[in-house]
């Protein structure tokens, strides 16, 4: 009996001490970011009044709007279109440098400092330099390799440009993740495949990959989110008035535009709900299509 | 067989020089840019690759007009308080989350995992509704606020704190401690490395972050130096010298912090499951 009580006071105890470490977390998350995502949602059906004020329901016809607004429909293609560049490349060229550095090789430590340095740099700044490398007349690339490309002012191909601009800053990252990932994979199973007879290229295919293939899965999918939401490269890169702009802005860009430079936050809302569920969607292709690929043991 | 080893290792470093040098020539020809007049930086036929002579009027005009040391301190006080608030709160919850059993903490834990999936410009705009409500645009607080907690913070700390062994509360109870000591005094000690990777990855995170600085914070005391950059852009329009001096002069602490804490920037970044 004494026993009992004793239990249930400790459970009490546990309780109170438990809800008091959470509590400054919980209210938080809940102020910060659970309030505003319903917040979010409610405001995507309002129209925002006059100075800010006055929010007026006017149901779906936000969402009317943005998908008969062809600037946002050409967004979602432009914000596809990075995320197809930016992805794959980033992925793969980081795989194969992290599969060349996880070799004993001199000056490990040396590449992999160097891959990383782009991390640690505020895009602002990254940005500004390669809209600067970029430029078509006096830029460093057009002159060094005799070029005469308009990298950031042809609407054809400025997606790209921006695209490798993201590419070169997250090779390190991704190649930092792949390396913590081979460094798991049994070194006999090479020594195995060796003795078989396979080549390098064998290896890569039937071990490598699929022994790293829960941290290609995550990588894939958290980098596929954050190109969806590109935005930091495009705004620095891109001036108001260059041609190309249209053909390059992202969904984010024009959340940013919508909401902050024209001050309509209901449409800014909305812009940012639909983004919510593309991610969502995209995310939920990813988590159905690993099952055929991804081998957690 | 030798033969084809040293030829492999020989392709191998080729490969590695070549992207080594794709990334490091942008941060090169920043350098040599800010050197360079805007005569030098404009010209072709012959196109100038190295400034004549090293030049620092780019760097003083630059940090005399937009006055850097305002940027670098209002940069410092939100990476600063950023880094303390999670801490603080992270570890509280973190510790929490990980080692107690109490009614409610699943349901509390899903606020955490909500958060981490979905796209941070989803708050935004009610963030930036608020702070302007409060009048507290143009401020450190507007800086710091959407850093006040963290849920990635608290998902790392709690497995910081499940990683643990399981006896030390046994010990801490033997020894007469209740809960909040055997936390401060028993566990928190032991997360250090998590504690560390958790503070760079929110400093970095909070020195790249544009959007929110732009919104909260535009006018020229309150910038931070992402956001100056921003404006810069529109200032300078086309001289380059001074834009890559002002690049330069924002992204420098940074690079030498990371050159001398690499591993710790490294294991930091790599653990932020994406965010950055």
């Amino acid at each position: 009996m004494k026993n009992r009580s004793l239990r249930s006071a400790m459970t009490t105890n546990t309780f109170l001490w438990g809800w008091a470490l959470i509590l400054p977390t919980v209210i938080g998350l809940l102020v910060l970011n659970i309030i505003p995502l319903i917040a979010t949602i409610y405001q995507s059906f309002h129209k925002t009044g006059d100075f800010g004020k006055g929010n007026i329901f006017i149901g779906l016809k936000n969402f009317q709007k943005l998908f008969s607004d062809d600037a946002v429909l050409q967004s979602i293609i432009n914000t596809i279109k990075y995320t197809i560049a930016q992805v794959p490349f980033s992925v793969i060229i980081a795989l194969i440098l992290a599969v060349m550095l996880n070799k004993k090789i001199r000056g490990r430590s040396i590449y992999r400092t160097i891959y990383f340095m782009p991390m640690v740099v505020a895009p602002a700044a990254i940005a500004m330099v390669w809209r600067w490398l970029y430029n078509s007349e006096f830029g460093l690339i057009n002159n060094l390799f005799n070029l005469n490309v308009n990298w950031i002012s042809n609407p054809s191909i400025a997606v790209f440009s921006i695209a490798i601009i993201g590419i070169w800053s997250d090779i390190g990252y991704n190649m930092i993740l792949f390396l913590a990932g081979l460094q798991e994979v049994p070194k006999d199973y090479y020594e195995a495949a060796d003795l078989d007879g396979a080549s390098a290229v064998q290896s890569f295919v039937h071990i490598t990959v699929p022994m790293i293939s829960p941290i290609l899965f995550f990588v894939i999918v958290t980098r596929m989110i954050a190109a969806m939401q590109v935005f930091d490269t495009i705004f620095m890169v891109m001036e108001r008035s260059n041609p190309a702009l249209y053909k390059t802005q992202s969904l984010v860009f024009l959340f940013y535009q919508s909401s902050f430079v024209e001050r309509d936050l209901g449409y800014g809302s909305t812009i940012v709900v639909v983004l919510l569920m593309i991610i969502m969607f995209i995310t939920a292709l990813q988590m159905i299509a690993q099952k055929k690929w991804v081998h957690y043991n | 067989m030798q033969r084809r080893n040293i030829l492999s290792v020989i392709v191998m470093h080729g490969v590695l020089i070549i992207v080594a040098l794709i990334m490091i020539v942008p941060f090169v020809w920043m350098v040599l840019t800010s050197f360079k007049t805007v005569g030098e930086s404009v010209q072709l036929d012959p196109f100038v690759f190295f400034p004549s002579e090293i030049r620092m009027e780019a760097f003083t005009r630059v940090f005399t007009t937009n006055n850097f040391l305002n940027l670098y301190k209002n940069t410092l006080l939100m990476i600063a308080f950023r880094i303390l608030c999670a801490v603080i709160t992270a570890s509280m919850a973190g510790f929490a989350f990980g080692r107690l059993h109490f009614r409610g903490s699943d349901i509390a834990f899903s606020l955490v995992l909500i958060q981490m999936m979905i796209p941070p410009q989803i708050f935004i705009i009610p963030q930036y509704q608020m702070i302007s409500r409060m009048g507290m645009t143009n401020t450190i607080f507007a800086l710091v606020f959407p850093g006040l907690v963290t849920a990635f913070g608290t998902f790392l700390m709690r497995q910081a704190y499940k990683m643990l062994p399981k006896d030390l509360e046994e010990a801490a109870k033997l020894d007469g401690l209740n809960i909040g000591k055997t936390f401060l005094l028993i566990l928190a000690p032991l997360t250090k490395s998590s504690l560390i990777a958790l503070s760079v990855f929110t400093a970095v995170f909070a020195y790249k972050d544009l959007m929110w600085p732009m919104i909260v914070n535009p006018s020229k005391d309150a910038l931070v130096l992402a956001s100056a950059l921003a404006k810069m852009k529109g200032q300078y329009v086309s001289n380059y010298p001074e834009l890559m001096a002002a690049s330069l002069i924002a992204c420098v602490p940074m690079i030498i912090l990371y050159f001398i804490f690499q591993k710790q920037f490294i294991e930091g970044i790599a653990t932020s499951g994406g965010k950055l």
